[in-house]
Order: C-alpha cells, then structure tokens, then sequence
C-alpha cells in the first residue's frame, strides 16, 4: 500500500525551478533514503509529502492524514520554553489528548530513545545528540504511519549519528512507520534504508533508485560488509555522475 | 579583584566629581541660588523628605498606572493582530504616527479632553501613549518571530490558529515583550515628568512640578533635590526591570 506518492509533481520558486518532475512513492512500513547535493530539492519533496507544500505542477497523494505524519528537521526546533517531556507531548495536546495521557506518553516515549532521567531538562540544559533524541521521541509519540527525517544527524558528531542511526532502526521496528530519510551522506542512506533514490542537482530529478542488501535493522558488522560497500560506491558513482552531468 | 574595580571606579569618580563640586562652591563663593553646593542639595533632600517622597509617588504612581494601561492595550491589540493580521495592518499606521508624533505637541488636546481640573488623568494619558509604542512593537515582533520549523510542525500536527497563538507565537514573544516593557518602564517616567511640565498646574503635584515650581522661586538647591530623587527613582526602577528581567529570561530560556 502506498502511504505518499508524488506524480509529475513539478515545484517553481520566484528564482526559477525548484524540482522535479518527479515521481516519488513511499510504500507502507518502507524506509527510503533521498540523497542528492545541496539545493536539488530534497527538502521542497518532503515538505510536499508531509502536506506542507502544494506543487506547482502535479498530484500528492497522501494515504497518511497530517495527525498521521511527523516530521524532524536537521536542527532538534524544541520550543525552549518548555521542559523536554512538555515538548514530546505537544503533538498529543495539540491533537486534543487529555494532559494526564499526553505526557505519560511522552515519558515512555524519552524512555525509548534513552532520555528517561531528563524528562524535566529545557532544550537549553541537552547536549546536542540529546536534543535530536528528544524531537525524535517527539516525532514518535503520535504514532505516525509517515515519519519524515530531513537530514537530523547532520548537525551532529560521528559517533552520536551512527548511535542515532541504530536508534532510529530500532524504534522503526517496533512500530513501523514509513519513513523518508533525506540526508547527504552516503554510507548513511545506504545503512538507514531499503531504497536509495538519488537526486539531481536542482531543479532535482530522480538518477537513480538503488535497494540496498540486508535487512532493517541492520546487523553487527553491517557497515564492514563487501556488500555495505559496494552499495556505496554505486550509489556514490550515480551522484558523481549526475554532478559531473550538472557542470 | 575585576569586580571591586568596576564597582569602585564609578564611585571614586562621582565622590572626586562632588568633592570637586564642594570645594569650588565654597572657594568661588558661588551665589547658591545659581550652583548650590552638594551639602546644600543633600540638606534640602533632608529638609523636604516628606514632600519630596509624596512628589515622587505621584509621579511614579502615574508613570506605572500608565505603564499597566500601555502594556493592556498594547499586549492586547498585539494579540488581536496575531490573530487576524488585517487588524494589525490596520493598527501599525496609527501606533506609528502616534509614536513620532512628539508627546508635547499632543499634550495640549489631551490636556482640553480630560478637563484642566484633572491635570493627572492628562499625565497618565500622555505617559501611556509614550510607553504604548515599544510594548506594542515588541509584543507584534515578538509574535511574528516564532521558529518557521516549529509553525510548520504545528500546522503538520493540524494546530488551531488560537493553539499556534497560545502554545507557540505567545510563548516566543516573551523575550521581545519583556523588551519592550523594559524600554516602556524608562519612557513612562519621562512621559510623566515631560506630561508634568507641559501641564504646569499644580493639580498634579509630582517631581517636576516641584521642579517649576523651585526653579521659579530660584531656590537652584530644591531643583536640583527634586532632580536627584527623580534620577534615584528612575535608576531604582530600571534595576528592579532589569533584574524581574533576567528571571524572566532564564526562567524562559531553562538556563
């Protein structure tokens, strides 16, 4: 079942096009990697998947009501004003939950992705990696059957992005959202997803659509395997292709 | 040892600057009603305490009732702007022309309004349309600078135009806010002593009245008193804003 699915969708800006066309769908319990250079559009196609943004050209079809969707951006955007357990209940309380309810499932939610003891810290008092988890735990507490992640590790160092890629794995294989994982990186499109869809340099169009081997999560000793690698260099070789095609 | 200097360097400073002040009135024998020495301003103060004290009430009472009637009304019409923005498209002209619009130059109409028995409803008026303008500027600002990547997660989360109000454009207005009244608690004073002046009644007996009405009776020492506990009331005041401000913000920010 296809949960969002771009068709023809074309996007124009005052400067000129933005994207497309392109087509784009994203299957029930699927977790796909957008790739793609700066400016080619992978944030204008997420912002179209999550209803945010109407096309100029083309349909968005979304399975996936707004209630059902979330979304993390590449910085944590947790309202400072609030503690961190008030921030992963916000979508609760805004979708009408009783308070009591909301933050109880927001606290089993910070449990989830490891930020039990520091329900009642501000935005202000995490770390960086700790922010991301709690607008991860955001992003989950409605139980979204459509989670949009647009490049959210890459404010982050090495080692707290590949703990936060496992993280990430896990939660989805608890519940099973579908999940569009936009990102430049791309040893960590190939770890993160099943599908990686390569884009062009802006206005973006889709290069490539390469499935990667192995299952979700993935395994120890993934990320060494020859065939982690090779996936890499493919998807690798698509992007430099369609720079060099750019210039 | 950073921090003593800084305390002590403004205080040596004044002390030379009174010293100074002291020594030279009484060498060059100046006339006391043209310079009084700071002795004789400091024996005024002790003398006129009293009235000194009810002076200052006065004009601080009608400096802060302004105050709250501006930040009712601004906060107010800056809300009702966020919800409908035609309404504060309709509002920023007239809260503009009001604001450069020099208080004095308005102060006779007002004065006329509100009848020349009741010089101290003229003062109030005219002291909060001086502490309107930063309030409301503030607050509008305030209520437009909320984080486009939050507004977008709320309106994914299919949020009300009143839960965006209340949940996330009020809450990050609140550093602007308290901006915005911290510049407003400075105007309000000087909007009331300015108001004071243009009205010139003793209906109205604050500080600056007593200002007139010392500095045209030429006892300089009794001008100069009433200028020192308007200066002390001023700077008490934008401590006690600036210190409820820090609160606000670390209580705001979780820092």
């Amino acid at each position: 079942m296809t949960l969002a699915q771009l068709r023809s969708v074309r996007v124009d800006y005052c400067r000129g096009p933005a994207l497309g066309p392109i087509d784009l769908g994203l299957a029930a319990e699927e977790v796909v990697a957008l790739v793609g250079p700066s400016g080619c559009g992978k944030s204008t196609a997420m912002r179209l998947l999550a209803g945010l943004e109407k096309p100029t050209v083309g349909t968005v079809e979304r399975a996936a009501g707004k209630g059902e969707t979330s979304l993390v951006f590449q910085a944590p955007t947790l309202a400072p004003w609030l503690s961190a357990l008030e921030n992963v209940a916000l979508p609760l309380l805004l979708a009408g939950e009783a308070r009591d309810t909301a933050l109880e499932r927001a606290r089993d939610c910070l449990e989830q992705v490891g930020l039990g003891r520091a329900i009642n810290a501000r935005p202000a008092q995490l770390s960086g990696g700790m922010a991301m988890r709690a607008s991860l735990a955001r992003a989950l507490a409605s139980r979204p059957r459509l989670l949009l992640l647009d490049e959210p590790f890459a404010a982050l160092d090495e080692i707290t992005r590949r703990s936060l890629a496992d993280d990430v794995l896990r939660l989805w294989a608890e519940t099973r959202p579908a999940i569009l994982f936009v990102t430049h990186n791309v040893e960590e499109a190939v770890y993160m997803a099943a599908r990686v869809v390569i884009m062009t340099q802006g206005p973006g169009r889709i290069a490539g659509d390469v499935a990667t081997p192995g299952p979700l999560p993935r395994p120890e000793g993934f990320r060494t395997s020859a065939a982690f690698r090779e996936t890499v260099e493919d998807v690798s070789r698509i992007l430099a292709d369609t720079m060099k095609a750019a210039a | 040892m950073n921090r003593l200097a800084a305390f002590l360097a403004p205080l040596t400073l004044v002390t030379a600057i009174l010293l100074g002040w002291e020594l030279a009135c009484r060498w060059m024998s100046v006339p006391v009603y043209l310079l009084p020495s700071p002795s004789a301003i400091a024996s005024s103060i002790a003398v006129d305490w009293s009235p000194l004290a009810a002076a200052a009430w006065t004009t601080l009472s009608m400096a802060l009732t302004a105050l709250v009637i501006a930040s009712v009304c601004a906060c107010l019409l800056a809300l009702l702007g966020g919800l409908n923005p035609l309404i504060e498209q309709a509002v920023q002209p007239i809260a503009v022309t009001v604001q450069v619009t020099p208080v004095v130059a308005i102060a006779p109409l007002v004065m006329i309004w509100t009848g020349l028995d009741h010089p101290g409803r003229a003062i109030t008026i005219l002291a909060t349309i001086v502490a309107f303008f930063p309030i409301y500027s503030g607050a509008a600002a305030g209520l437009r600078a909320a984080d486009p990547d939050l507004e977008r997660l709320f309106d994914l989360y299919g949020a009300s135009r009143w839960q965006k109000l209340i949940r996330l454009r009020l809450p990050s207005a609140v550093p602007f806010m308290v901006e915005g009244h911290k510049v407003a608690t400075a105007l309000a004073v000087i909007g009331a002593v300015v108001a004071e002046f243009v009205a010139g009644s003793g209906g109205a007996q604050g500080l600056a009245w007593r200002i007139i009405e010392s500095a045209n009776r030429l006892q300089t020492a009794r001008v100069f008193a009433a200028l020192v506990v308007l200066a002390a009331m001023a700077t008490l005041l934008y401590a006690l804003v600036t210190v409820a401000e820090r609160r606000i913000l670390a209580w705001w920010s979780g820092r």
